[in-house]
């Protein structure tokens, strides 16, 4: 029997297999940020350990900076002391980094596919759950905690075991104004927030080998909210293409190219798990909950707890309702936005900026609320700016900040106040997920953008 | 690592679903660079609720966290699994558990079990109707016992022989140091580095 792209990858990377045990995982590439690594430095140190691969490792500064006036001190003292830390951490092991200010400095996911060092059939872990991202070029890719980040640092490898494989088969083409974010978040509705555990995911069909690499990201990104390991995709002319021309792109192109030409899943390969979705029946899609699995269709109405069959379901509903202060039957189009946030590791990069920016061209955002635009990185602000995308965002009112994290996380000064609600392009709904009190509605740019202009949850044929 | 072999301790009823890393532990509790202290992070955004259990005093010094379905979902900060043993616990039991966490928890020696949804509502309604209820937790004979109820839970061996034995997962992996040279004396000259830096 054949085998599926996930089992090929993770076949070629067994460097050790014992009856009973986990596999010994060779891993690719490491990426680093501050929060999750300062513990894992701390622990090499004390065991006199040293990073085996350095020039597998990668470092950059994401979670906790602020996005303005990155070159002055950083106010906070704590996250100062976490940046502060990484700095030092990296000089003392020889791990490369990208710092505030420097050209490849931003999300750390935006910042390794943009320098090609993102390449099919790599095993790629980080300790953020959003790690997923990269399995949009045929890799198998995962977040891992600080135990595991400092496990990898002293060895390239890490003891897994390997999940059962999900094929997710998505048909089909998209009507214009609905985007691979909107996929994702009905998928993620429909297998709920636990559908994936345990499980690799396999993307496939019509609809996702006809996005780009970027929407492919932006798809795999998510994986984790629908409790997968991984999800990745077939790498194809649209992966090569991206690739090509950046700046760790392969030397010996022609043999790499070969290689990757051979994953895929075999045609008589098993999954254990097939679930379809079809493409053209899909409508812009919206959180209404607390968590990314709560969605519905942009022309839906807020639901009622006492329609949810499952008791479990109903009381999260209820909560949910309480939380995001929401009354069931509300259509989700009448509900009013005070922040609309526009980046993270799910949608900031170039293509997200631009098809945002094509709907805010000439116009105003609703004065009843601020937008902030956040490039996913340093390099993609610079594109952006050379393309005029900044005067773009910043003529319609919107803030134009530097490459972080940002507002898809309250730890840096981009936050929610308590009571605030926003529409947000990042990938968490969760309570205080975005600030302490703060509620969030998970959308994708194009709706970001027409939610600014409305005031409302809004899709652009709103407009 | 300290050894997990058996843990006796009362329970702490938690009874909602979905309770993610956010909800465990805040990111803004996420800056400090050491691994203790987390406790104050702990559930932070409900514990100004006078109702929510862990500010009621007959639950303030349980040591087993009985939690809802999907527990741990969301980040992978291990913050989440330090919070929990900083603040004193020992084990958490759910029908379901989000991978991530879970591995954090087993490679840090929380012990995390999974019983069916069924039990662990028989559980909270055991501990709720007396919060002094002793749980035993017994990784040896996979069991968690109450009164006079046990069930039995499954962990795969390699995972209990390492709690058992507290031992450190690094240490074992550098047992394996000539398979990870062998191993990269093969890898394919084509795979990216990121040193030196190419721009």
């Amino acid at each position: 029997m054949g085998k599926t792209l996930a089992e090929k990858i993770w076949a070629e990377h067994i460097v050790r297999q014992a009856d009973g045990e986990p596999d010994l995982l060779y891993i690719d590439l490491h990426l680093i940020h501050e929060v999750t690594s300062p513990q894992a430095f701390d622990g090499l140190r004390l065991t006199d350990r040293k990073v085996r691969r350095p020039d597998l490792t990668i470092a950059t500064e994401d979670h906790n900076v602020p996005t303005l006036d990155i070159l002055k001190p950083i106010a906070d003292p704590v996250s100062k002391l976490q940046v502060d830390t990484l700095r030092a951490n990296c000089k003392e092991f020889g791990v490369r980094l990208h710092s505030l200010g420097d050209l490849d400095q931003g999300v750390v996911h935006v910042v390794g596919p943009q320098l090609g060092i993102t390449q099919p059939g790599m095993t790629i872990v980080c300790g953020d759950s959003h790690t997923s991202t990269h399995g949009a070029f045929g890799a198998i890719a995962f977040g891992i905690g600080t135990s595991e980040v400092e496990h990898v640092l002293a060895t390239q490898t890490l003891p897994s075991t390997r999940p059962k494989t999900m094929a997710i088969n998505v048909e089909g083409t998209l009507k214009p104004g609905v985007t691979s974010k909107d996929i994702i978040l009905a998928i993620i509705a429909k297998i709920g927030t636990g559908g994936g555990q345990g499980y690799i995911i396999e993307y496939r069909g019509s609809a996702i080998r006809a996005l780009s690499m970027e929407s492919r990201m932006t798809v795999c990104n998510m994986s984790i909210e629908a409790g997968a390991r991984a999800g990745l995709i077939a790498p194809d002319e649209t992966t090569f293409a991206y690739i090509k021309g950046k700046p760790h792109a392969p030397e010996n192109w022609d043999e790499a190219l070969a290689y990757w030409k051979t994953l895929y899943t075999d045609s008589d390969a098993k999954f254990d798990v097939e679930v379809d979705l079809n493409a053209d029946d899909l409508e812009p899609f919206v959180t209404w909950g607390t968590n990314p699995g709560q969605g519905l269709p942009l022309n839906a109405s807020v639901p009622n707890p006492a329609d949810f069959a499952d008791s479990s379901e109903r009381t999260a509903a209820e909560r949910a309702l309480e939380y995001m202060g929401l009354t069931a039957g509300t259509p989700l189009k009448e509900i009013a936005i005070d922040t609309v946030f526009l980046g993270s590791c799910t949608n900031g990069r170039i293509e997200d900026l631009r098809s945002a920016a094509e709907v805010v061209k000439g116009k105003k955002i609703a004065t009843t609320l601020r937008m902030l635009v956040v490039p996913g990185s340093a390099r993609v602000r610079l594109q952006a700016e050379a393309e005029g995308l900044d005067k773009v965002f910043i003529d319609a009112g919107a803030e134009w900040r530097n490459a972080g994290c940002s507002m898809c996380l309250g730890m840096n000064p981009d936050q929610l106040a308590v009571g605030e609600r926003s529409a947000s392009t990042s990938n968490r709904n969760f309570e205080g997920r975005q600030g302490k009190g703060g509620r969030t509605h998970l959308v994708s740019p194009l709706v970001a953008a027409a939610t600014a202009l409305r005031g409302k949850l809004s899709s652009p044929a709103d407009l | 690592m300290e050894k997990f072999i058996k843990h006796t301790g009362t329970g702490v009823p938690l009874r909602r679903s979905n309770v993610d890393t956010d909800q465990i532990i805040p990111a803004v509790y996420l800056k400090r660079v050491t691994r203790s202290g987390f406790e104050d992070g702990l559930f932070a955004a409900w514990r100004n609720d006078p109702e929510f259990v862990l500010n009621k005093d007959e639950y303030k010094s349980g040591t087993v966290l009985l939690a809802g379905a999907d527990f741990g979902t969301g980040s992978s900060r291990e913050h989440a699994v330090w919070a929990l043993q900083n603040y004193g616990f020992k084990v958490v039991i759910s029908s379901r558990f989000a991978d991530i966490f879970r591995g954090n928890s087993l490679k840090g020696g929380l012990l995390t079990v999974i019983l069916p949804q069924a039990d662990v509502e028989a559980m909270w309604a055991a501990v709720e109707a007396d919060p002094s209820t002793a749980i035993t937790v017994d990784l040896e004979s996979r069991t968690v016992s109450y009164g006079s109820i046990s069930h039995p839970f499954a962990i795969d061996d390699y995972t209990r022989w390492r709690l058992m034995e507290g031992l450190d997962d690094i240490g074992l992996t550098l047992k394996q140091t000539d398979s990870i040279d062998a191993f990269e004396e093969k890898r394919a000259s084509h795979k990216p580095a990121t040193l030196p830096i190419r721009s």
